[in-house]
């Protein structure tokens, strides 16, 4: 415990030291919110829409940090000599991998606030504070096999190609999920579809603990099986990882 | 259980189709400074991640404190450097030693460290603003900030001046002196000469000779003498002789000096006598160049891709 701390604190701090290196993952979102959702007031203006619109993002900008930091960062780190040599210290893969996940999830919350200021200053959002904290422990909690797919990701590829295929994951996800646009206004094949992306599974839960809907069981089926598949490749690509790689 | 405090045994390891070590042993026993020597790509890096528990051998075994490397209480007594100068560059000197020291029971305290290697006055500097000689004695401090019985170094002086490896090698004694043991890969001749008791040379993936420095020195050429000769009598001092595509002869020699004189009194014509250090891959020509037809064919039967 003592060393998943240290582990978390000189990760925060290595990341803290280049404060722009933060403010993509989370400004961005809210700057979506700011531009696309704001001005037009059949979104910004109808409570029901502003607050799906809000948790659409918020999501959006858990998976960012999921697939940017954890995806495209560990693959960078271990192309690095440091985490070679951390790995050499009597330290397990545990506190390191911990660590990681501290940082990540801090920089989760952080993100959501800039979202959720927007919302509440700029739109007609609406929802009680019971129902932001629900939200934002279903947008963490759907986080989840998004963040064992930035796992996946990192560990596997190399730094040049977890870039592109970090890229390749997150915008196209995000838009057939409905994290953009409400999928609402698809055509009705592409509101099918989209019901077997996790974006979409997400998407779902969040808007409906935000709304006070009903919990729905297809998406939250869809996003365990989704779970199940992403934390077996996160862990195969974890083990065979021998830091950077030679042929 | 058998005193030494790492060992591989048979250990052979494939990168793809490479076979960067070859069924390799290796004993470090308490005490003493063993060079590990080599040319380029001969195993030795390899070998030392397979002691620090970075890789898997594919076949054969290793021991670190009687157990796993890759097993972290296996490294509660090693202490390692970054390769190259591999600092997280925003972070403080100071914050990188209490950070690697927290991982340790007993670490020497930071302000102590930084005064013994001389980075007192750097301590709140980030370690991406340090030059290159600092930056590589601070890693070289990191090894030993735990305390470690035993410390494990990947070339530590590659690309650094005359006057930071000088001042390198001081603090390595230092740590020797207070009952360390020390692995040290280099590509330098002169630097496993100038620290090492024990040398082990490896190349093409085998250990080729592991012996006292003195007994490796009289095997191995360290001087090379370049010359135009029509006829070279038979010289005593010679150990490896080659004709060079310039139409030179170049000679192979421990002693540069007697096989001058040696030279000069089988009154050979010979013109435009040249004489240096010997490099490293020269010096170990002679040691390898016996086996380099048979470390082309590769001989092991590892099963599995790695």
């Amino acid at each position: 415990m003592r060393m998943l701390l240290l582990h978390a604190r000189y990760q925060l701090l290595e990341t803290a030291r280049i404060p722009i290196a933060m403010v993509g993952n989370l400004v961005f979102p809210a700057l979506i919110m700011l531009f696309f959702v704001v001005p037009q007031s059949q979104v910004g203006g109808d409570p029901v829409a502003a607050t799906a619109a809000a948790g659409q993002l918020s999501l959006f900008a858990v998976i960012n940090v999921c697939l940017y930091t954890f995806g495209a960062g560990i693959a960078e780190d271990r192309a690095q000599p440091w985490d070679a040599y951390v790995r050499t210290l009597p330290v397990g893969a545990g506190p390191r991998f911990g660590g990681r996940l501290l940082t990540g999830l801090f920089f989760c919350l952080l993100g959501l606030i800039p979202v959720i200021v927007v919302a509440a200053l700029f739109t007609s959002a609406q929802a009680s504070p019971a129902q932001i904290l629900a939200g934002v422990a279903v947008v963490l909690g759907c986080g989840v096999p998004f963040l064992l797919m930035g796992l996946a990701v990192g560990y596997h590829f190399s730094v040049k190609a977890s870039l592109v295929v970090v890229q390749l994951l997150v915008f196209p996800m995000a838009f057939v999920g409905g994290l953009f646009m409400p999928p609402e206004i698809f055509p009705s094949w592409l509101d099918t579809a989209s019901h077997a992306v996790p974006t979409r599974a997400g998407r779902d839960l969040v808007v409906n603990a935000l709304t006070g809907g009903p919990v729905d069981g297809t998406a939250l089926l869809v996003l365990l099986g989704w779970t199940a598949v992403l934390a077996v490749l996160a862990v195969v690509a974890f083990r065979r990882d021998e830091g950077r790689r030679f042929r | 259980m058998t005193g030494l405090l790492a060992r591989a045994v048979g250990v052979s390891r494939r990168f793809g189709d490479t076979l960067a070590l070859d069924r390799a042993d290796l004993d470090i026993p308490q005490g003493g400074i063993v060079g590990l020597l080599g040319p380029n790509g001969a195993g030795k890096s390899t070998m030392i991640s397979l002691l620090t528990g970075l890789r898997r051998p594919s076949a054969g075994r290793v021991e670190l404190f009687g157990g796993d490397p890759r097993n972290p209480a296996s490294r509660r007594r090693l202490g390692t450097t970054p390769q190259r100068t591999g600092l997280p560059e925003n972070l403080r000197v100071g914050e990188v030693v209490d950070f690697v020291g927290a991982h340790y029971a007993d670490p020497v305290p930071t302000g102590e460290l930084l005064d013994r290697f001389g980075l007192t006055a750097l301590r709140r500097r980030q370690t991406g603003a340090l030059s290159g000689g600092q930056q590589r004695l601070l890693t070289v401090a990191l090894a030993v900030v735990g305390r470690p019985a035993l410390v494990v170094l990947d070339e530590p002086t590659t690309g650094l001046d005359v006057d930071a490896r000088l001042q390198l090698w001081d603090a390595l004694r230092d740590y020797h002196a207070t009952g360390g043991t020390l692995l040290l890969t280099s590509h330098y001749l002169e630097e496993v000469e100038a620290l090492a008791e024990r040398v082990v040379v490896i190349a093409g993936g085998r250990v080729l000779v592991d012996d006292t420095l003195d007994a490796v020195r009289s095997r191995v050429p360290t001087r090379r003498l370049l010359l135009r000769a029509a006829h070279l009598p038979a010289l005593d001092g010679v150990l490896d002789q080659a004709v060079l595509p310039d139409g030179r002869t170049e000679l192979l020699t421990n002693d540069s000096d007697a096989l001058v004189r040696e030279l000069v009194l089988s009154e050979a014509e010979f013109t435009d006598l040249e004489v240096s250090g010997a490099s490293l891959e020269e010096a170990f020509r002679s040691l390898t160049g016996r086996r380099d037809d048979e470390s082309l064919v590769p001989t092991s039967t590892t099963t599995g891709a790695a």
